[in-house]
């Protein structure tokens, strides 16, 4: 207990919207469809206020500490441990809290309007409150079991929203791909719950990044990897970090879970779930810093899938796929910045935490400006758009800013972030990174204008298209105008005041890392404004110059592709056919012949059941004298005998069986008959 | 009469009523069977409430002892000379298992609500079946428990073999032969206790305490565990299960996979009890077989189109994690298994209501024939899916609790083979997703393409109340576990205790 009376029920804000979702999901009946948009957004709302009143206590009262405000034992596993799920508070779960109930209830307002007439509006609110229910409940873990229990809620909340319009096949067929491939991340996740359970013999976050417990899994070798347990438990874990997080390779599912509706692409896959394996890695830091291999694949495989996805964006013509691979390339900076940080030299986790944020505004703010223009134009294509600055300009102007925002044009809140990360790839001395990180930076301002320019600017494409669209209505634009204000001005909150792991030393700002960005960023702007602004032959030109490496990237390197030959050809064709056969034939056609040599050996000796008594009596007088023989023989040995007999006999009637099963000339035993 | 005889008589009562009213009355032997089905789920509440009342609801345990922590005791002699008794009580993996079994019987008659050829022996039989069942949870005593579990065995040949579909007499013989296979197992291995043992009784706790010969042991153990795997679906004796599954009714498939394969597993965990150095000889060797189990029923499921036949699997694949647990001879793994139990009951009797109920309206069981069904089914639809998430280990759902048990006890032990098995087990996670999210998208999302089924009507109330119950269940099991792994725990302590004191004699 703090005495706080915000932070004490810091419960209340997972717990409505789960109330939300309880009440909209189950007590309301469909054709309440205003009653539920309500519900669901007062749930979300006042969530929001429990949280910045959480937060405003925090910051100014506790700063740094981390609190466990509510816990209770969830499952007791025996007298030594026990999994508890409790309410943690410290600067990064009060953060995250701000960004998910905020963002939140602003796309529950503008769902509100972009969902109107639609069939499932009241299942749609109860999805969105489920989610936001789990998303803060993964923010607010305690405990890594807890945590795992909510990203797999977050999981599921993801699977359904993706799969809202479920008679679209291809919603479908996303949906799927979605939940499958981060189940299999999060198998390294559950593995490395595991292995953590067992070794440091504890689930709370408090314990596992202790340094003692570090010290002592850095100390165990773990069997036939020859690392330490404490990098194979971070490898472990950051599998399931990067499959929420989309990191390459398990990215796949990403682009395809844009067939949601846009609100959800919005939030769930772009603004917060997706930035979950970052929190995670954000919240272990410790543990993963204390680990050379563990940090180091964080850092590279953040900042291959930035510039991997970068350029990828750059040839989608789908816009909200370009935004897609634009949240891939944008979580890929988060990551690097975490893999450059360490303890001592913590810059890039506040940068990281830092991007996270002002990245969650504008990028929510891109998929809200994209979603009221599909809903204008019904089309997702952007060679279907262009010239709609007149006819959306409130859509026009805060997709403007965000685009601004992102490209890292100062002094929006891009530009200070971005900035702070490529500050600190710099000063940890990775140049490599820094470099990769930079190119990104001007890749990510190219394909950013190109799909302004090609949306706003440029030639109307379809005429029809373009007659009918027309500005969004109020409840949809109003969060647009107020996701643009921190969008634009979150760069001057000393950010890094709130968030930091250690002590930061104040550098001076780095004006050759300021010059470099910006430099390239507005390089790529300017490139963009070559090829697009008005309609021209570059574009076609390029990519028929490079047609080869175009037709690669457009293709999205055939990752795809390759995901599907292990899937169907390798593990269905080769593994589960086989085994079924296998079932059927090898193991069920052993007991079916059993079954089968028992009625044979039946039909045999049925046929000395001939009904006559002298041939019974002879029977038995030739059996006993055989066995009194025997036994004057053989004495106790008789038994060994009797017994192989009757074995040999059972094999060799089981042997003709088969025999005949080969030659197909058994009766199957399916027609036996009861009488 | 104790609340325990009390709950195995009921329904044995029901049948006589039903026995002595002329066959053209439906309606009222349905009525008496529901009603007596429903006297025993709220006995059984009352039992679960009583014994969670004897051994508190928080705070420490009370003192375990060696022997089993029976309450609800009844004992009177019976065959006197033999030291046959008739022995009830319960420990607390009993009384949960007392509760699945009255939640899943009273769920099967409402699902068999609209059941017509020859309603009387139908509920006669599914009523003997379930007392036999009952009785098996309650007896004490080996030879009161070899009887009830026969009584529950050869019912469902005729269950099955009279009102099957598909091939169902052939499936009800290889079902039952396969299972009296398993018997003839166990009755040479109750005998060979009661001599072996020297207590003259065939009471469970005293024939733990009086102890069986080591060598005895070794030879035994198998030959009782495969007799019990058998019914719990232990690889490679599983293929009674999805042949009998698919061809079984409704409601016999609800029961037999979600209450008759669980004594499958509460047996081996007696078996474990009685002979502690047989289990840790053999633990690793079953333990191969589980492992198989659990990934090769979650391979086999997704070649399957037949939705019984993917559910069938599934049991396999699941059950096989309860056998999986009770192998790790671990508390934390048992305790898992045990939790398994009770949540694979829940959910294959879910699954097995539900694929009755779909396969009434749509007249196919193949998931490549049925598609967009959400639209018209709303009710069964998300009843499907939850159990689907469930199936998966979804947390928030019972499942998940029984597979985060099994696999951290299984993993506490040290050796690597151990844990490569462990990792198998539960790379069986994605697998099991696969198969689930494959016939929950076939069937219920997607354009509907059949005109036949734009008719169909969603679930009526005798048939929404069975699937919100279970799904109700499945839920309080999955947010707040700690009833019922109070009452496993409490239980489990006699067992330990006998492995423990086993291995340290293996130790000196």
């Amino acid at each position: 207990m703090t005495g706080y009376w915000f932070l004490d029920h810091l419960w209340l804000v997972p717990l409505l919207p789960f109330i939300g979702f309880i009440v909209t999901g189950l007590f309301l009946g469909s054709s309440a469809r205003r009653t539920s948009a309500w519900t669901a957004i007062a749930a979300v709302g006042l969530s929001a206020v429990c949280g910045w009143g959480a937060a405003f206590e925090y910051f100014s009262e506790f700063n740094g500490e981390a609190l466990v405000t509510f816990e209770f034992p969830w499952i007791e596993f025996s007298s030594s441990l026990t999994g508890n799920a409790g309410i943690l508070a410290d600067r990064i779960s009060i953060l995250l809290v701000l960004v998910v109930t905020t963002i939140s209830f602003l796309i529950h307002v503008y769902s509100q309007g972009y969902m109107h007439g639609d069939r499932g509006y009241r299942r749609f609110f109860a999805f969105m409150n489920l989610f936001t229910f789990s998303m803060l409940g993964l923010v607010l873990s305690s405990s890594i079991l807890e945590i795992f229990v909510f990203w797999e809620l977050v999981g599921l909340s993801s699977f359904l929203l993706i799969g809202f319009y479920w008679e679209r096949p291809a919603a479908v067929a996303a949906c799927k791909k979605a939940f499958i491939v981060t189940r299999f991340a999060d198998l390294g996740f559950l593995i490395g719950l595991l292995v953590l359970s067992y070794h440091a013999g504890s689930f709370d976050f408090r314990e596992l990044n202790s340094p003692d417990t570090i010290n002592h899994l850095a100390g165990i070798t773990a069997p036939f990897f020859g690392c330490s347990i404490l990098t194979l438990s971070a490898l472990l874990v950051f599998a399931g970090a990067a499959g929420k997080s989309a990191m390459f390779p398990l990215h796949i599912w990403l682009p395809d879970a844009m067939e949601g509706p846009t609100p959800v692409s919005a939030l769930i896959h772009a603004a917060t779930m997706v930035v979950a394996g970052v929190y995670l890695v954000a919240r272990l830091f410790p543990m993963f810093s204390a680990t050379t291999a563990g940090i180091d694949l964080v850092m590279w495989t953040g900042a291959f899938t930035c510039l991997f996805a970068a350029l990828i964006a750059i040839t989608q013509v789908d816009i909200k796929r370009v935004l897609a691979f634009s949240t891939l390339s944008q979580i890929g900076y988060m990551m690097l910045a975490l893999g450059v940080a360490s303890m001592d030299e913590s810059l890039g986790y506040t940068a990281s935490m830092f991007h996270l944020t002002t990245h969650a505004c504008f990028k929510a703010l891109l998929f809200l400006c994209a979603g009221s223009v599909i809903h204008a134009v019904h089309s997702n294509d952007v060679r279907d758009m262009g010239g709609l600055r007149k006819k959306m300009p409130i859509t026009h102007f805060t997709f403007l800013i965000a685009c601004l925002a992102i490209a890292g044009v100062p002094p929006l809140s891009g530009f200070f972030s971005k900035d702070e990360i490529l500050a600190a790839a710099l000063h940890s001395g990775e140049y490599a990174v820094f470099a990769i990180a930079a190119t990104a930076a001007g890749l990510t301002a190219f394909y950013m204008f190109r799909i302004y320019l090609l949306t706003f600017w440029n030639a109307p494409q379809d005429k029809q298209r373009y007659d009918q669209a027309h500005e969004s209505p109020l409840s949809m634009t109003f969060p647009l105008v107020v996701l643009a204000v921190p969008s634009a001005l979150l760069g001057i909150v000393p950010f890094s005041d709130f968030v930091h792991i250690s002590e930061l030393e104040h550098h001076a700002t780095n004006w050759m890392v300021v010059g470099v960005s910006t430099t390239l960023g507005l390089c790529g702007i300017a490139l963009a404004f070559l090829f697009y602004f008005k309609p021209n032959q570059w574009p076609a030109r390029f990519a028929f110059a490079f047609s080869g490496i175009y037709k690669l990237v457009f293709r999205k390197f055939y990752i795809d592709e390759l995901y599907i030959f292990i899937t169907h050809k390798i593990i269905f064709r080769s593994i589960s056919r086989p085994l079924n056969w296998f079932d059927r034939h090898i193991i069920d056609g052993f007991m079916d012949l059993t079954a089968q040599s028992a009625r044979r050996l039946g039909a045999w000796l049925r046929k000395t059941a001939t009904g006559g008594a002298q041939v019974y009596l002879l029977w038995s007088i030739a059996g006993a004298g055989v066995t009194m023989l025997a036994l004057h023989i053989l004495g106790a040995g008789i038994v060994v005998v009797a017994l192989s007999g009757v074995g040999a006999a059972a094999v060799t009637v089981f042997i003709f069986q088969f025999t005949l099963q080969l030659l197909n000339k058994s009766e199957p035993l399916k027609r036996i008959e009861i009488d | 009469m104790g609340l325990l005889s009390l709950i195995v008589s009921i329904p044995f009562i029901a049948l006589l009523v039903i026995l002595s009213i002329p066959a053209k009355y439906s309606d009222r032997i349905k009525w008496i069977a529901l009603i007596a089905t429903f006297i025993d789920l709220c006995l059984s509440v009352l039992l679960v409430i009583g014994y969670l009342g004897k051994i508190g609801f928080s705070g420490a345990l009370p003192s375990p002892g060696v022997a089993l922590n029976l309450e609800y005791v009844e004992k009177i002699a019976w065959l006197e000379p033999l030291g046959i008794e008739y022995f009830m009580g319960v420990d607390g993996i009993s009384v949960l298992m007392i509760f699945l079994t009255a939640v899943v019987i009273f769920c099967g008659v409402c699902a068999s609500w609209n059941h017509a050829h020859r309603t009387k022996e139908f509920f006669a039989f599914l009523l003997l079946l379930v007392t036999g069942v009952f009785g098996v949870f309650a007896a004490n005593d080996l030879f009161l428990f070899f009887l009830f579990y026969e009584l529950s065995v050869l019912p469902m040949y005729l269950l099955i073999g009279i009102w099957g579909t598909g091939p169902k007499e052939y499936s009800a013989m290889k079902l039952t032969l396969m299972l009296m296979g398993g018997s003839a197992l166990i009755i040479v291995g109750i005998l060979v206790l009661y001599f072996q043992s020297g207590a003259s009784t065939f009471s469970f706790s005293e024939i733990a305490q009086a102890g069986i010969p080591e060598s005895t042991q070794y030879w035994l153990f198998p030959v009782m565990f495969i007799g019990f795997g058998t019914l719990g679906g232990l690889w490679p004796f599983h293929t009674w299960s999805p042949d009998g599954h698919s061809s079984a009714p409704t409601a016999v498939s609800m029961l037999h996979a979600g209450v008759l394969m669980k004594l499958g597993g509460y047996g081996c965990l007696k078996t474990i009890y009685l002979m502690p150095h047989g289990a840790m000889m053999w633990a690793t060797f079953f333990m191969v077989l589980t492992t198989v189990n659990i990934f090769y029923g979650a391979l086999v499921a997704i070649q399957k189109t037949d939705l019984k036949y993917i559910t069938a699997y599934s049991s396999v694949s699941h059950c096989g994690l309860v056998l999986f647990g009770l192998c790790a001879l671990n508390w934390t793994a048992f305790q898992g298994a045990m939790v398994q139990m009770f949540a694979h009951g829940l959910m294959t009797a879910l699954f097995f209501a539900l694929v009755g109920m779909i396969y009434k309206r749509t007249h196919t069981r193949l998931i490549s024939e049925m598609s967009g069904l959400l639209k018209v089914m709303p009710f069964l639809g998300v009843s499907y899916m939850i159990g689907g998430l469930a199936g998966l280990g979804l947390p928030g759902l019972a499942g998940f609790i029984a597979e985060i048990q099994v696999f951290v006890g299984a993993f506490s032990d040290a050796s690597i083979s151990h844990r490569i098995m462990v990792i198998l087990a539960a790379a069986s996670v994605v697998t099991t997703a696969v198969y689930i999210l494959r016939a929950l998208t076939r069937m219920l999302y997607g354009p509907m393409q059949n005109p036949e089924h734009e008719k169909i009507k969603d679930a009526t109330f005798v048939e929404k109340v069975p699937l919100a119950l279970l799904v109700f269940l499945l839920a309080l099991a999955g947010i707040f576990p700690g009833w019922m792994i109070r009452m496993i725990a409490y239980s489990l302590t006699p067992i330990f205790s006998n492995l423990e004191h086993a291995s340290l004699l293996t130790q000196m």
